[in-house]
């Protein structure tokens, strides 16, 4: 086997997501469905408790079925109208045992394009180098679907 | 960074139980993770990860933890597939089988499906308002 063989640069695939998609609505209204609280968590699916402000935090109950008891944080950075808006918060934190307070987060980052007849707009996360792989294995655990669908066995043998 | 986060209160259990016995029984995928869900072998591949190849006396160096316990640690990863041994002149090094552990990175696949998911929602939501 090869010994201190260095590894690939492979950050750009393991630290990030990336999703582009275009919407068949002005740009104003995808800003405001992106950045206005309440209508982030109508499609999100959550109900958060206020507004989105540069610097502060936000929080909110899931409003998705089976996750009802988890709560949400988001530490909202950047609002730069019409344009980019980004917060932080910790990635697929489904344990609500788990004080995941002391953990790196991840960035999200939505930028808006006007384009032809819609909005374009690119979803960026990324940081998860940074978290553990604890919480990595986790996921698998708390997920139906993961795994190739071998976490129901997961559950009855590790839970 | 703020307090909170989606959790609280206050301890994680759940990684450490061992239920290795059990899992080995079932496929591919169940013992790699019980083979994880332990807190010393996270730290031996976090050790393994970040210096490569180590014997086992540098890997129990500052653990707290016995040779004896770290070198049954090392067995129950390389059981398993995450870690490999081999000799470097006299003495036996453990390294980290990368294409292994790079399954472990399915857990972006996760997420990632997840936002396919929000995105589509999100587009329900602003085209449906036309």
């Amino acid at each position: 086997m090869a010994l201190k063989t260095p590894m690939p640069n492979d950050t750009k695939s393991t630290d990030r997501i990336e999703k582009r998609i275009v919407l068949r609505a002005p740009r104003t209204r995808v800003w405001r469905a992106i950045t206005n609280a309440a209508e982030f968590g109508t499609w999100f699916r959550v109900k958060l408790e206020g507004a989105f402000t540069e610097g502060r935090p936000i929080r909110g109950r899931m409003a998705i079925p089976d996750y009802e008891h988890l709560t949400l944080e988001m530490l909202i950075e950047r609002i730069d109208p019409e344009r980019y808006f980004s917060y932080r918060w910790h990635p697929y934190a489904v344990d609500p045992a788990a004080d995941y307070s002391a953990e790196p987060t991840t960035l999200v980052e939505f930028t808006l394009e006007e384009t032809d007849g819609g909005t374009a707009v690119t979803i960026v996360e990324s940081g998860f180098d940074r978290i553990p792989l604890a919480r990595q294995a986790e996921a698998f655990r708390m997920n139906d679907k993961g795994w190739d669908g071998q976490i129901n066995h997961l559950a009855r043998y590790v839970a | 960074m703020t307090r909170g986060g989606m959790g609280r209160s206050t301890t994680s259990r759940g990684m450490s139980r061992n239920r290795s016995a059990a899992a080995l029984q079932l496929p591919d995928a169940v013992p790699l993770f019980a083979a994880l869900g332990d807190a010393t072998r996270l730290r031996l591949l976090g050790r393994l990860s970040a210096g490569g190849a180590l014997s086992i006396t540098r890997l129990s160096e500052g653990t707290g933890v016995t040779r004896q316990a770290i070198t049954r640690h090392l067995h129950a990863l390389g059981d398993v597939g995450l870690v490999r041994h081999a000799r470097r002149g006299r003495e036996r090094v453990w390294d980290l089988n990368r294409e292994r552990l790079d399954r472990a990175k399915r857990y972006l696949d996760q997420i990632a499906a997840q936002w396919d998911d929000a995105a589509e929602r999100l587009r329900a939501f602003v085209e449906d308002q036309e």
